[in-house]
């Protein structure tokens, strides 16, 4: 099975420039900045129909196109290693064992919006990472691959890699943006989107670390290897996040469009159900993708178009697996608690009403529930996310989508699951 | 004379030159900061504002958004239980518990000899091998109550 992001991730020494080098590392960011036009590899890029792998899903080469051209400012370049989605743990492995296929990456897309000064924003926690990635940036540093005229070309390219500092909200992109500026991570409002105005006010490009580092691997192989990799809508391979109560959890790179039923049961992958107690739900995408039940995920093949169509999201491909003892009211206590912890704060029915689902759910935890209540719980949702169609991807009540993070899954795990919330009324 | 070691100063400098402003050196100043001194207090704060050519307010908004910013000394060792819903699943409740019990402390406090402090954490990416916990720096993934006591024990 092809692997184009973790193929060497098992050898040793496989994060150094050396391997990487070996291995044809730093071809195609050569050819970029020596042979090929911005609009080259937009178009390329567009072919391959690589879309983000942060969360949303959104064409890369498209999100390059919206950088102005004819305006006088610096553009800027962003790679978000914020890995904050729980349930995501992907873009560690990449930083950690593969850094340079990113950079590699990275000097792609710089040429294509004619940038030359980039950051890698990484959670504050991952120093180890930070580390790495700074030890590899001093690396190709010497190697006239980062720095001034690159390559022997006339074009500057520097990285900068900038630790966060715990904030789960600033893995959305104009928090991010704030936070390099040294502020608060708040959202912004949108528009201006940050392609016109991103940090410091200039044209700025952020894109998931597993997006860059799939450009190397598409110059290198073209865009239509990419896009038969994958199936319709869906190209390439995509690196999963699998944790819960499977026997192996773990990162596993397969094509989009493979059966969800295969990763969790196959061998190759994580070998079944732990303690083979039979599976319950699935969380498919991320915390914030809505829950999917064992009926649900029946024949579910992991891409964009199919995990919508079930009524949920692909989101950062991080898949959270429940089996039949786990009790639902606290898995739905635990997710809210966590988007109440991490709400900035700056829209009231965010604040407020996260605030709300936590004490409610609390009641259906330690005792106390109405009947009522439950009502209560998707009225919160609705006022805090809204109903919204999400394959129109438009977005309601909230500065950012963070509210949507929330509304969804709470109810899906309500409606899905009535009768385990249900029950905790029944007892008091 | 400056706040920072003369190690530090060197090292602020450094981050000075990679970005095009100076604001935008408030968070690797307030880690490098909290690195040296432990916490970051007001006058720290104060301090990394001066650098950043921003007001104190400013910088207090900043560093009060931040989790990892620490507003109070913390014990030697932090203990960090990350309770989000993947290591959940793997137990950590049990580990918060474990904790609290045996260090006489609850989640957000610090032993009186300053030893320890335990937080509870919200997902610290690495979700596969839970419980994770973060112990300073490092995690320590997939243990067991008895293995991770081994490790507290030795310190
Ligand atoms: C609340 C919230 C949290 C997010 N967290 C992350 C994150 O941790 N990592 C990430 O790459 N994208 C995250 N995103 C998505 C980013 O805003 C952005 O869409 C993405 O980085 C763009 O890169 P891509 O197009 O390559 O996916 C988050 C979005 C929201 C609304
Ligand atoms: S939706 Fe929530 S997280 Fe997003 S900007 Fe509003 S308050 Fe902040
Ligand atoms: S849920 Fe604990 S590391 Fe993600």
């Amino acid at each position: 099975m092809t692997k184009m992001l973790t193929q060497f991730i098992e050898q040793e020494n496989c994060h150094t420039l050396d391997f990487y080098l070996k291995n044809g590392g730093y071809n195609q960011a050569k050819r970029a900045i020596l042979e090929m036009s911005a609009d080259e590899i937009i178009e390329i890029a567009k072919q391959s129909n690589l879309r983000g792998r942060g969360g949303a899903g959104f064409p890369a080469g498209m999100k390059w196109s919206f950088i102005p051209r004819d305006i006088d400012k610096p553009k800027y370049l962003i790679s978000n290693a914020d890995e904050g989605e729980p349930g995501t743990f992907k873009d560690r492995v990449l930083l950690s064992k593969n850094p340079h296929q990113m950079f590699d990456g990275m000097i792609i897309a710089a040429k294509a919006i004619d940038c030359h000064l980039a950051f890698v924003y990484i959670r504050g926690e991952f120093k180890k990472e930070a580390e790495i990635l700074e030890n590899a940036i001093a690396e190709a540093k010497e190697k006239n691959i980062l720095g001034k005229r690159i390559f022997g070309s006339d074009f500057d390219f520097d990285i900068v890699v900038h630790r966060g500092a715990g904030a789960y909200i600033c893995g959305e992109e104009t928090a991010l943006i704030e936070s390099i500026e040294g502020k608060r991570g708040q959202p912004r409002i949108k528009p201006p989107f940050p392609a016109i105005e991103g940090y410091l006010q200039c044209p700025t490009v952020v894109n998931n670390v597993e997006t860059f580092a799939a450009l190397p691997p598409i110059f290198e192989n073209g865009a239509q290897w990419f896009v038969d990799l994958g199936v319709e809508n869906s190209a390439g391979t995509k690196l999963f996040s699998i944790s819960g109560h499977v026997k192996n959890p773990g990162v596993f790179e397969v094509p989009m469009g493979t059966p969800l039923h295969d990763l969790i049961y196959n061998d190759e992958f994580c070998g079944g159900m732990k303690d083979d107690i039979p599976l319950k739900s699935v969380i498919p995408g991320g915390s914030s993708s809505p829950i999917l039940t064992a009926k649900e995920i029946d024949g579910l093949t992991m891409d964009y178009d199919a995990i919508q169509k079930a009524g949920s999201m692909l989101g950062s491909g991080a898949v959270i697996v429940m089996n039949e003892t786990t009790d639902m009211v606290q898995v739905c206590y635990n997710l809210a608690r966590f988007y109440a912890h991490e709400s900035c704060g700056q829209c009231t029915p965010c604040r407020e009403g996260t605030a709300w689902l936590i004490k409610i759910l609390k009641r259906f935890t330690s005792g106390g529930a109405r009947q009522e209540d439950i009502e209560l719980l998707l009225d919160i949702t609705d006022n805090i996310g809204g109903l919204v169609d999400f394959s129109q991807g438009s977005f309601g009540k909230t500065i950012c989508p963070f509210g949507e993070a929330v509304s969804w899954p709470v109810r899906a795990l309500v409606e899905k699951f009535l009768p385990e919330f249900e029950k905790r009324v029944q007892e008091k | 004379m400056s706040f920072f070691t003369e190690e530090n100063q060197k090292r602020a400098e450094n981050i000075f030159s990679q970005y095009p402003d100076k604001r935008s050196c408030a968070l690797p100043l307030l880690h490098l900061a909290q690195s040296q001194e432990g916490y970051l207090s007001n006058e720290t704060i104060e301090k990394v504002a001066e650098m950043c050519e921003i007001e104190p307010s400013e910088m207090m908004d900043t560093a009060s958004f931040y989790t990892m910013f620490f507003r109070k000394p913390m014990g030697k060792y932090r203990i960090q239980v990350c309770q989000t819903l993947s290591c959940s699943l793997a137990g950590a409740d049990k580990v918060v518990d474990h904790f609290a019990k045996k260090l006489k402390i609850q989640p957000g406090e610090t032993t009186k000899d300053g030893k320890f402090s335990l937080l509870k954490v919200e997902c610290l990416g690495s979700c596969g091998t839970g419980p994770v916990v973060q112990l300073n720096d490092d995690y320590i993934e997939g243990k067991t109550i008895e293995e991770l006591d081994r490790t507290i024990d030795d310190l």
